[in-house]
C-alpha cells in the first residue's frame, strides 16, 4: 500500500492518523513530488487536514521530550524522500510503544531520525557560520543562500536576536523564499529575480559606499591569521567544504 | 582614518596576534535584551578556517605590537626588526562591530604588547571595551587578554566586560620559561589568574543571594602554553595543565606548536616544522582529562613521560591495561565504556540508553557511530565471534595500525615490508 501526500509536514502528520483509522499494515509513504503510480499496488492520496494533524502532533508533544520533537521537525525539513518514510514509521513505533521509546537507538527509525536530525543542525549551524552579509546603499543587510535542507525555519530566530538593530534579508535562492527583518518582525518574502546578474549578488552599484573597504578588509585579516608553515589544506576543506565557498567573501578573489 | 593605513595596521596587527591559538567563542552568556548588535552563542560559532586548518571566530589582534619586552617565544620582542603600529581605541570599536555586522565573526579577541608599563596598556583595552559595551551597545563576545601586573582595580573593570579572560603560562615549566624570558615569571601569571578567579567565584556567590549582579567573565579563564622550545616532556606540560585546570577552574588549556620565529641558538631552528602531532596527541589527553573521566596520571607518569606517537593515547592507554578488557557493552557502566578504544561520549551515551530496550547486536553499535574494527578488540556484545585466544596489546595494536592509515605518518606508507 503506498501513501501520497503533499509533502507539507501537516500532510504527513495527516498519513499517521489515516493508517490508524485503518490498520493496513506496511505503508510506503511518498510526496506527491516523487510518486510514481506502480502496477498491483494500492495508492491513497492523503487529504491533508488541520484538525488531524494537529491531534497527531499534540500526541507526540504528550510522548516525546522537547529535544525529540525538534528532531523530528528537522528530519522532516532535510526533505529527503526516505526521511518521510523514517518519520512516518517512527511516529507510528512511538504512539504503539510506553514513552521513552525514542531513546531506542537500537531502533532503525529512531537512528535514522537522530541521523538525519544531525545532517540538519549541522546546515543550520554551517549557515550560522558562513553567512556573510553585504550592506546595501539603503542600509539593508542582504545574504543569498542556497543551503542542502530547508534550514531557514531554524535560523531566523538567531538572526533576529543577534542583529536586532539592523534590517536583514536572508533570501534561499534554491527554495526561492526568504527572511526580512524589519527591526521589528521576521516575514516571509519572495523577490522576482528579473535578471541573471541579480541572482548572485545585488550589483556593486546598490552597495554601501564602505562595503568595499570591510570585505577588502576581512579578507586581508584572513590571509594574516593563516600560519604558512602549518598549511593543512586537508584540514581547511573538511571544515569548509568546498561548495560553501561562494558564500564566503574570504574566498572570493581580489 | 586613511584606507591603505589601517589595511597595513590591520595586517601588522592581525599577523603579530595569530601565534595566540586559543579561538574559542563559548561560554557566554550574554542576551541581547538592549535591542543592540550581539548576541551570544552558548557553544561559539567558527565563521570561517583558515588555510592551515584553524578555526576563525574572533577578530583577533593586538592594539599594538609595541613591546617593552624581550621574550624570546614572541614575535613583536623588543629586539625583533618587524614593522610596529598601533591601532587606536575608535579603530578598533569600528573594525569590530563591521566585522561583527556582516556576520564576520563573532566578537573580539584583543591583546596587546606592554606599551611604557602594565598598567598604561590595561587601561587602553578596557577603554575598547567600555565603548564596545556602553557606547555601541555591543552584545558579541570579547576575549581580553589580562596584562600581568596591572592593578586589581583595572583587572576588576574589565571583567564586568569581557566574556573570557586569559593570560598565557607560554612555557610549560618554570625552568623553561626563564631559560627563554628571564624577565617572566609563572607568579606573574598566577596572581591575576587567581585574583579573577576567585572574583568570578564571589559574583556567582553573590549571585545565589542577590538579584542583579552584573556579569563577570562569564566565559572563565583560559591559558596557553608553547609546545616544542623547550625540552619539557609530554608529562611535564600535561601535569602543569592538570594543576592549572585544578587551581584556577579554567575552561580551557591551549597548546600551541612552536613555529619557529627566532634564530637565537636557546631555540629549535628556523625552518624546523612545527610539532603538530605532537600537539594533537596533547589536545587528546586534555579531552581525557576533561570528558573520559581519566586521571592525568593514568595516561602520563613516571613509566610513560611521553605520548606515544603511532596511537593515541586513549587506545595506548587500554593496550597497556588489557586487564579490564574485554568488556561486555551490554553490562558495563558508562564510565568504563566511554574508556574503549573507537567509542565516544555520543555513542557511549546511545549504547547505555538502547540497551534498556534489548541486548545490544554488532550492527547496531555500528549504526550508532562506534569505529568497530578499533572497538572489537576491546568488547563483547550479542553476536561477538568466539574467539578462542587472547590477544597481547601490542599484537592488538599491530593490528589496528596494520588496517588504519595515520594522517601524520606518510612518510611509513610506502615502505617495503620484507617479512
Amino acid at each position: 500500500m503506498i501513501y501520497v501526500f503533499d509533502g507539507s509536514l501537516p500532510g504527513l502528520l495527516t498519513a499517521v492518523f489515516e493508517w490508524f483509522e485503518r490498520k493496513p499494515g506496511f505503508v510506503s509513504l511518498k510526496s506527491m513530488e516523487i510518486f510514481q503510480p506502480e502496477a498491483f499496488t494500492e495508492v491513497m492520496v492523503i487529504d491533508t487536514n488541520a484538525e488531524k494533524a494537529d491531534r497527531v502532533w499534540d500526541g507526540l508533544q504528550k510522548k516525546m521530550k522537547k529535544t525529540w520533537l525538534r528532531n523530528f521537525y528537522c528530519s522532516y525539513l532535510s526533505e529527503i524522500p526516505e526521511a518521510y518514510q523514517h518519520l512516518f514509521q517512527f511516529t507510528i513505533y512511538i504512539f504503539q510503544n510506553q514513552d521513552g521509546a525514542e531513546t531506542n537507538y537500537g531502533n532503525e527509525h529512531v537512528m535514522a531520525l537522530s541521523k538525519y536530525a544531525k545532517s540538519v543542525e549541522r546546515e543550520k549551524h554551517r549557515m550560522e557560520a558562513f553567512i556573510r552579509f553585504q550592506k546595501t546603499g539603503d542600509g539593508m543587510f542582504y545574504a543569498s543562500i542556497d543551503p542542502d535542507f530547508n534550514v531557514l525555519p531554524l535560523i531566523n530566530n538567531h538572526f533576529k536576536n543577534r542583529y536586532a538593530d539592523q534590517q536583514w534579508i536572508i533570501y534561499d535562492l534554491k527554495r526561492k523564499y526568504g527572511l526580512h527583518y524589519d527591526l521589528n518582525t521576521v516575514e516571509e518574502i519572495t523577490i522576482d529575480f528579473t535578471t541573471e546578474a541579480n541572482k548572485k549578488n545585488p550589483s556593486a552599484i546598490l552597495m554601501d559606499e564602505k562595503e568595499e573597504l570591510y570585505s577588502l578588509l576581512w579578507k586581508d585579516y584572513f590571509k594574516s591569521a593563516n600560519i604558512v608553515a602549518r598549511k593543512n589544506t586537508k584540514l581547511h576543506v573538511k571544515h569548509v567544504p568546498k561548495r560553501y565557498w561562494k558564500y564566503l567573501t574570504e574566498k572570493q578573489l581580489g | 582614518m586613511s584606507f591603505d593605513r589601517i589595511r597595513e595596521k590591520l595586517n601588522i596587527l592581525a599577523d603579530a596576534a595569530k601565534y595566540d591559538v586559543s579561538c574559542s567563542s563559548s561560554g557566554g552568556t550574554r542576551k541581547n535584551n538592549n535591542k543592540g548588535l550581539g548576541d551570544s552563542h552558548s557553544s561559539g560559532i567558527c565563521h570561517t578556517y583558515t588555510e592551515d586548518g584553524r578555526c576563525v571566530s574572533l577578530l583577533k589582534i593586538l592594539l599594538t605590537n609595541h613591546c617593552i619586552y624581550d621574550c624570546l617565544f614572541c614575535v613583536s620582542r623588543k629586539s625583533n626588526d618587524v614593522k610596529r603600529a598601533a591601532f587606536t581605541v575608535d579603530e578598533v570599536v569600528e573594525l569590530t562591530m563591521n566585522f561583527y555586522r556582516r556576520n564576520y565573526i563573532e566578537g573580539l579577541f584583543l591583546s596587546s604588547g606592554i606599551f611604557k608599563n602594565a598598567d598604561f596598556t590595561m587601561e587602553r583595552l578596557l577603554l575598547v571595551c567600555k565603548k564596545l559595551r556602553l557606547e555601541q551597545k555591543y552584545n558579541g563576545y570579547i576575549h581580553l587578554k589580562t596584562i600581568p601586573g596591572a592593578s586589581d582595580e583595572l583587572i576588576k573593570e574589565a571583567g564586568l566586560y569581557a566574556d573570557r579572560m586569559s593570560i598565557n603560562l607560554e612555557m610549560p615549566t618554570e625552568a623553561g620559561l626563564k631559560l627563554l624570558a628571564p624577565e617572566k615569571s609563572h607568579a606573574d601569571v598566577i596572581k591575576p589568574l587567581d585574583f579573577v578567579q576567585k572574583n568570578i567565584a564571589q559574583f556567582s556567590a553573590d549571585k545565589k543571594l542577590i538579584k542583579h549582579v552584573p556579569k563577570f567573565v562569564p566565559a572563565g579563564q583560559s591559558t596557553q602554553m608553547v609546545i616544542g622550545a623547550t625540552p619539557e616532556s609530554d608529562k611535564d606540560i600535561m601535569y602543569t595543565a592538570n594543576t592549572f585546570y585544578k587551581n584556577f577552574s579554567l575552561k580551557r588549556v591551549y597548546y600551541s606548536g612552536y613555529v619557529p620565529i627566532s634564530d637565537d641558538t636557546r631555540m629549535p631552528v628556523l625552518g624546523t616544522q612545527p610539532p603538530l602531532l605532537r600537539e594533537n596527541r596533547l589536545y587528546q589527553t586534555d579531552w581525557l582529562m576533561r570528558f573520559y573521566g581519566f586521571k592525568v596520571q593514568e595516561i602520563l607518569n613516571d613509566a610513560n613521560p611521553n605520548l606515544d606517537i603511532d596511537i593515541d593515547p586513549k587506545l595506548s592507554w587500554a593496550i597497556r591495561n588489557m586487564q579490564h578488557f574485554p568488556v561486555d557493552i551490554n553490562k558495563a557502566d558508562y564510565k568504563m565504556i566511554l574508556r574503549i578504544p573507537g567509542i565516544g561520549v555520543m555513542s557511549a551515551q546511545k549504547i547505555v540508553q538502547a540497551r534498556k530496550f534489548g541486548k545490544l547486536r554488532i550492527d547496531q553499535l555500528k549504526k550508532m557511530g562506534v569505529a568497530y574494527n578499533r572497538a572489537k578488540h576491546f568488547i563483547t556484545c550479542v553476536d561477538t565471534p568466539y574467539q578462542i585466544k587472547d590477544y597481547q596489546g601490542t599484537q592488538i595494536k599491530a593490528f589496528i595500525l596494520a588496517e588504519s592509515q595515520s594522517k601524520y605518518l606518510k612518510t611509513d606508507s610506502n615502505q617495503l615490508i620484507l617479512f
